[in-house]
């Protein structure tokens, strides 16, 4: 069981790294990209625990410590 | 008064900090450990610059979780007075004993240099020897000093009188992109301060200027 989760900046704060790759982007002709948000890409493995509770530690530990939920969002996702 | 000064692996301004509160008479300075968890013999506490924990994951996001900080959260909330510099800041603001955040840098880059502020306000333990506009030339060294709050935060924390320092025009500027030009704010109890700039570098008449010793001699109470 694992889960992967994504930390991103949240919308309305600003993104430094986002911007300047944004701006390198349309500098070499991706004139299409308006947006670009940085974030971390985590990968936590769990040993026996169901779903469920893979969840739930998950979402815990998104809101104790992988993400600052003054400037960042998390999503994730649970997989086999 | 006692003071300790806290080290997490990592630390590596605890040095700096030990050896200006060493040089004041009045104040007895102890290094604490990170694993310790008992600062009841301490009137104030100073959490160091540095890297803790390599910065991993994002500064002073995983400090907040060492032992020490049970006992630190404690002290500021009874009224002890805590000064957490530059990483110390940013550890303060990831346990929640300040709000906002610190983000990277505007411009992507670490910023090693000096910086002029200005007290905004003398009605702290850390700033009651200042004169209100004064400046203060001292150091800065990070790549996440940018202060970003939400609206309803920044407003209060300018209404309550709690921006104690702002970066001044001299030496380029606002040298992170912190909203409101803030480099040091205050709680609501006004005894925990939390700055970017380095005043433990700037406390010796050989490293280019003393003011940095007006904060910590105000926080000795020496008049």
């Amino acid at each position: 069981m694992k889960a992967e989760i994504y930390v991103t900046c949240k919308q309305g704060i600003l993104d430094p790294e986002g911007n300047a790759v944004r701006k390198a982007l349309n500098s070499i002709g991706f004139d299409a990209v308006g947006s670009v948000r940085f974030g971390k890409y985590i990968e936590m493995e769990f040993a026996d625990v169901d779903k469920a509770e893979a969840e739930k530690l998950t979402e815990e530990a998104c809101r104790k410590l992988l993400a600052n939920q003054n400037t960042e969002t998390y999503r994730f996702e649970i997989v086999d | 008064m006692r003071i300790a000064v806290i080290v997490f692996p990592g630390s590596n301004c605890d040095h700096d900090a030990y050896s200006v509160l060493k040089g004041i008479r009045q104040i007895e300075v102890h290094f604490v450990w990170h694993k310790e968890t008992d600062l009841s013999r301490y009137e104030g506490i100073v959490i160091p610059g540095g890297f803790s924990y390599g910065d991993y994951l994002r500064p002073g996001s995983i400090a907040k979780f060492s032992p020490i900080m049970t006992s630190i959260i404690e002290k500021a909330k009874n009224g002890f007075p805590v000064l957490g510099i530059c990483n110390g800041f940013q550890v303060l603001v990831e346990s929640g004993l300040l709000p906002g955040a610190l983000i990277t840098n505007k411009k992507l880059k670490f910023s090693s240099r000096p910086v002029a502020l200005i007290a905004q306000t003398t009605d702290s333990i850390f700033t009651r020897n200042l004169k209100k506009g004064e400046k203060l030339v001292m150091p800065i060294a990070h790549r996440q000093g940018n202060f970003t709050a939400d609206e309803d935060t920044l407003k209060a924390i300018r209404d309550d009188d709690r921006i104690v320092f702002t970066y001044g025009h001299e030496f380029g500027g606002n040298p992170n992109g912190s909203a409101l030009d803030i480099a040091g704010i205050l709680n609501k109890k006004r005894n925990v301060l939390g700055m970017m700039p380095h005043p433990e570098r700037a406390a010796d008449p050989l490293l280019g200027s003393t003011d940095g010793l007006k904060i910590f001699e105000s926080l000795a109470g020496i008049t």
